[in-house]
This record gives C-alpha cells, sequence and structure tokens, in this order.
C-alpha cells in the first residue's frame, strides 16, 4: 500500500533521515521504534509532506507522493496524527474535529462526525469545550478522531502515549487495535516498544537515521538485541 | 506583598498619580483625599471578590451581556446611528475619523487576529486605497468615487497578493519586518512619484461623492454613510469568522503544522486573510481621502501602523468588537484627553501600560475566555 523507498531528510544542516525505506501493506500495524532522534517521527512527517524531502521517493498505491505539498496527500488517504497532538487549543471539540474534515464536503463531515463520536463518546460528552480545557488522554482521543474524520487508508500516529498515565495508554491501543480490525492499516511510531511491538505486526527499528533491524514484531520483541536497547530487558 | 505585586502596585499608583495630576490644576491638598478614596474603593472590591453572592452576582451580569449580544448590540448600533443629533459637529469628525480607524483595525484584525501574522506595515494599504481614489478621481478624472471605492480596495488586494506571494512563507519577526519595510517603500514612491501623486504635496480637492442625488459633504450624512461601511464590513468579516474558512484561519494560527496535516493548504490561506485585510484597508483609505479631501503621504507614517496595531491589540486581538473598541478608544480619548494638552500623550500611555496589566487579553476579551467563564458557570 506504502512504499517508502531512500529517503533523505534534512532540518537545515541536521542530516535527521538516511535512506530509510519501508513498506506498508494493507491491513497491517507496523510500528517504527527507535530511541529520541532516530528519525522516527521525521519519516513521518515526509510521508504526510509536512517537511520535503531531499532524496528518495514515496509511493502510495501506486502513486508518487514526495512531491506533492501536505495538503494533497490528505486528500489521497493518509492522515498524519502529529507528536504531541497538537489539538486547536481555542476551537471547539466539535470544531477541532469538522477541521480535520476539512477537505470534505459539508454533510459528509457531518456523518463522519458521528462515526467518529461513536468511536469515542467521550468526545460527544465534550462537544462544546473548548479544546484546550480536555485531560490529556481526551485530547490524544481529540487528536486521533480529527485524524479519523477524512475518512484515511492508512493513519500515521505519532507517539500517541505521550505524557498519558498507563491506563490511558492501554485504552488507546485498545481503541487502535479495533481500528485495525476495522480495515484501518496503521503506521504508528512509539517510545514505548513494548506495547508498541505487542500490538503492531510488523516493525522497524530505526537508529540515528537508518533502519537497523525489521522483522515480525513478535520475532522483534524476542530479538536479544531489542531487548538490551529498548525492552529493558 | 510579594516583590512582583509591589512593584505593580506601585506602578499603578504612579500611574494614576499622572492621571490625576492634570485635573487637580495645582490643588494637591486634594491628592491624599484622592488616594484615600481610592483605597477605600479597592478595599471594598477586595471584599466583593471575596463575597459569594457578589460574585454570583456578577458573573450572572457578564454571562447576560455576553450571552444576549444581540440586544447590547442592537442598543450600540442605535446610539451610534443618533450620536449626530446630540453632538457637536467636532465631535462628530471625531468620531467618522473612529470609524474609519475601526474600519482598518477590523481590517487588520483578519490577519493580526485571525491567521495570527504580525503586520506591520499595515497602513501601506490604506495609503493605496486613499491615493487610488485620489489619483482617479481628482487628478486624472477617469471615475467618480463609487468606482474608485471598489478599485482602491481591489489595487489594494492585488498589492496584498503581490506582496503576500513571496512573503508569506516567512514567518513571525520575518514577515513583520518585510511588511513593516512594505510601509515605508509605498511612503517613499508616494514622496517621489511626482507626477501621479504629487509628491510631498500630495492631493488636494477630492469631492465628496453623492449618493442618489443626496450629497454626504455635510458632516452626519458622511458619519451616517462610514458607520454603513462599517457595518457591512463587520457583517461580512463575520459571516467568514463563523464559517469553515474561519475556522481554518484559527486551525492555521494555533498550529501550522497540524493543520497541513489534516489538509488545509497553510500558505493559501495566510495569503487569503492577507488579501483580503488589504482589500479592506484599501476600502478605508479611499474614504480616508475622501473625508479628508486632501491626502499627503505625511498621513501614512509608521506611527499610523502601530496605532492601528494597538487597536487590535487593545481592544480584544482576535474579536471583532474588540477591534471596533480599541479603534474608537484609542481615536476618542486622545481627543477628550486633548485640553490637558501636554499631560495628553502620557495619560494616554498610562491608560494603554494599564490596559496591558490588568486586561492582558484586551477590552473585549477573547471567545476562549467569555466561553472559559460560560464554563465554570455551568460546571
Amino acid at each position: 500500500m506504502l512504499s517508502v523507498d531512500n529517503i533523505e531528510l534534512f532540518y537545515g544542516q541536521v542530516h535527521a533521515v538516511k535512506g530509510v525505506s519501508l513498506t506498508v501493506n494493507a491491513g497491517e500495524i507496523v510500528t517504527l521504534i527507535g530511541a529520541n532522534g532516530a528519525g522516527k517521527s521525521s519519516t513521518l512527517k515526509a510521508i504526510s509532506g509536512v517537511h520535503p524531502t531531499k532524496a528518495g521517493s514515496i509511493t502510495f498505491r501506486g502513486e508518487p507522493l514526495q512531491s506533492l505539498p501536505a495538503h494533497a496527500i490528505v486528500g489521497r488517504g493518509i492522515s498524519h496524527c502529529p507528536e504531541g497532538r497538537r489539538i486547536f487549543y481555542e476551537l471547539t471539540v466539535r470544531e477541532n474535529l469538522l477541521m480535520g474534515g476539512f477537505l470534505l464536503s459539508g454533510t459528509t463531515a457531518l456523518e463522519r462526525l458521528e462515526t467518529v463520536m461513536e468511536l469515542f463518546p467521550r468526545l460527544r460528552e465534550r462537544l462544546t469545550q473548548l479544546g484546550g480545557t480536555l485531560s490529556g488522554g481526551e485530547q490524544q482521543m481529540l487528536a486521533i478522531g480529527r485524524a479519523l474524520m477524512s475518512n484515511p487508508a492508512l493513519l500515521m500516529l505519532d507517539e500517541p502515549s505521550l505524557g498519558l498515565a498507563p491506563l490511558v495508554v492501554e485504552k488507546i491501543f485498545q481503541r487502535v487495535v479495533e481500528l485495525n480490525q476495522g480495515g484501518l492499516t496503521v503506521l504508528l511510531v512509539e517510545q514505548n516498544a513494548h506495547i508498541a511491538l505487542g500490538i503492531s505486526h510488523r516493525a522497524y527499528v530505526l537508529e540515528t537515521g537508518r533502519v537497523i533491524l525489521s522483522g515480525q514484531s513478535a520475532d522483534l520483541a524476542l530479538d536479544e538485541r531489542v531487548q538490551k536497547a529498548y525492552l529493558g530487558g | 506583598m510579594n516583590a512582583r505585586s509591589l512593584g505593580l502596585s506601585t506602578f499603578y499608583y504612579l500611574g494614576l498619580l499622572l492621571i490625576v495630576l492634570p485635573f487637580l490644576k495645582g490643588n494637591t491638598l486634594y491628592l491624599p483625599l484622592f488616594f484615600l478614596a481610592l483605597w477605600t474603593l479597592r478595599r471594598t472590591a477586595f471584599a466583593g471578590e471575596q463575597n459569594r453572592t457578589f460574585v454570583r452576582l456578577r458573573a450572572r451580569v457578564d454571562r447576560a451581556v455576553i450571552g444576549n449580544h444581540k440586544p447590547l448590540l442592537a442598543l450600540l448600533l442605535a446610539g451610534a446611528v443618533a450620536l449626530p443629533f446630540v453632538s457637536s459637529n467636532y465631535l462628530i469628525d471625531v468620531f467618522t475619523s473612529a470609524l474609519l480607524y475601526a474600519i482598518l483595525a477590523t481590517a487588520l484584525n483578519i490577519t493580526v487576529g485571525m491567521t495570527g501574522t504580525l503586520v506591520l506595515g499595515f497602513i501601506g494599504f490604506y495609503a493605496i486605497g486613499a491615493y487610488t481614489t485620489g489619483i482617479l478621481t481628482a487628478k486624472l478624472h477617469l471615475c467618480g468615487f463609487w468606482t474608485a471605492l471598489p478599485l482602491s480596495g481591489l489595487i489594494a488586494l492585488c498589492f496584498g497578493l503581490l506582496l503576500g506571494i513571496p512573503t508569506l512563507r516567512l514567518k513571525g519577526d520575518y514577515l513583520a519586518i518585510v511588511t513593516l519595510g512594505f510601509g515605508e517603500i509605498i511612503k517613499i514612491f508616494l514622496n517621489n512619484l511626482d507626477s501621479y501623486t504629487g509628491g510631498p504635496n500630495g492631493i488636494l480637492g477630492i469631492k465628496k461623492p453623492t449618493l442618489f442625488g443626496w450629497g454626504l459633504d455635510s458632516l452626519p450624512a458622511f458619519y451616517w454613510f462610514c458607520l454603513l461601511c462599517l457595518v457591512v464590513e463587520i457583517i461580512i468579516v463575520a459571516r467568514i469568522f463563523a464559517s469553515r474558512y474561519g475556522r481554518a484561519w484559527v486551525a492555521v494560527r494555533e498550529n501550522e503544522m497540524a493543520a497541513a496535516a489534516l489538509g488545509i493548504d497553510v500558505f493559501r490561506r495566510h495569503l487569503l486573510s492577507f488579501s483580503l485585510s488589504a482589500f479592506f484597508g484599501g476600502c478605508a483609505g479611499s474614504l480616508f481621502a475622501v473625508k479628508q479631501g486632501f491626502i499627503s503621504p505625511d498621513s501614512f507614517t509608521f506611527l499610523e501602523s502601530v496605532m492601528v496595531l494597538c487597536m487590535v491589540v487593545l481592544g480584544g486581538i482576535g474579536t471583532i468588537a474588540g477591534a471596533v473598541a480599541g479603534a474608537l478608544l484609542l481615536i476618542v480619548l486622545p481627543e477628550l484627553l486633548r485640553e490637558f494638552a501636554l499631560y495628553r500623550m502620557l495619560i494616554f500611555g498610562a491608560v494603554m501600560i494599564a490596559f496591558m496589566i490588568y486586561r492582558p487579553h484586551g477590552l473585549v476579551g477573547s471567545r476562549a475566555i467569555a466561553l472559559e467563564q460560560e464554563d465554570s458557570l455551568h460546571g
């Protein structure tokens, strides 16, 4: 479904992604794990077009993406839920969600709003509240709900567990698994390697901008190097 | 009392001293009395703050004002329409310029308030609008005011696009500096393009228009016309703010990356709000030209840009009511203080500082605050 081939990404002089290649097949949960600064988030930014790549190609359903601007990529069916939630504090929950459906027509957006609220009933309760007044977990649900508004085929989640209590993290990942069972393909970036390997089908391990390991998540979880570096074993 | 609040209250009393001094006109004997009265007032206010009935009552009043703004708006509008019947020609003139600045501040609020881009040379668009009208009607006699008004807006919009396409990719301070340069460049052009703009001498004899044979040259008539223009502008801008385009602007202001990741073309949103601002700025300039009948580059200095920005910030950034209130405050207040001649700007400055301390969100405050107040009442 998505194939990323040898992409290079720079922040000014800093070479953040050094020739990362990966594939995501339809119906999978694929996770990228690695330490801070390994280039996980940068890879997602390259795919969603938020940050330009210097070299390499990104193909989604047979169509090259690397030359498209970010707003056009959303229309192709990729939704990026950025790191740190980044919800709009001064808009209400409803308005936040509707912004997620910015590319949809009015009636489709409202239908989609219903679907998303069924997924996250908590958001329905908070509909008229300002985004900034939600708790951390609710904000993360809102961020995911907002990303789902465009009805994507591929959802890219960047560190959904960031700054949340373990119980809330569990709840959110459970929802991600349910979404995946419903047919959504997920590309997940996560610091918490344990939980990420637990729910994903395949995984890539990134280190200083390169893929150093990849394979079935279950196998990687048993891999000595991964255990040592990321699972505290 | 910690050092910060001590500093604040020193500042507060000093500011008040500056304000009160000219009123006393030498009767320093009353000064201690005044401060005693003030101190008592603050004490009572503090006691009121502790009193739950009082707090609840005040909250209810706040909510009534925020919740039912329709009757309030109607009342304000009626007052504005009735103003020329009860005030002197001088006051009508002052309020007419306040209306022009309100149009300008509402326009600037689209970029500064809604999309969060700091624009420092906004007066450049005002100048373009004014000179377009001046040149078309008084210099070249190509058309009347009614054609010149929309043309002024459109030409300002074109300049907005020309300036925006290369520069709106910049962020924050950098963009502010570029727009500052733009305002100055416009002024230099106006000073040096003698054959079209009359150079430093400006353009004379711009006639006031007639509407269906009814001349707009009397002061009240022109006042009403400006009021009408402001109302039309407010309706347009309010409709846009309430639409998904307005929400997209807020989204861009709050987080550009998240907005881009949701499918919003950030650059285009910036360009749209910037050129819309420029359009209304140009229209305001056109009105200014016919109001004065004479324009010269001196009317379009950097100080004016700063004034308009102050109106937006003081009134309450991001709200239409704030922009209008800010314009009224900053134009009418210095006029009312005119009899204190020397102290005028001093008082003006003290009031501005007091505002930033006691109402950091501006006179009207942002919508977020209004909603938060409501929330705290319900929950």
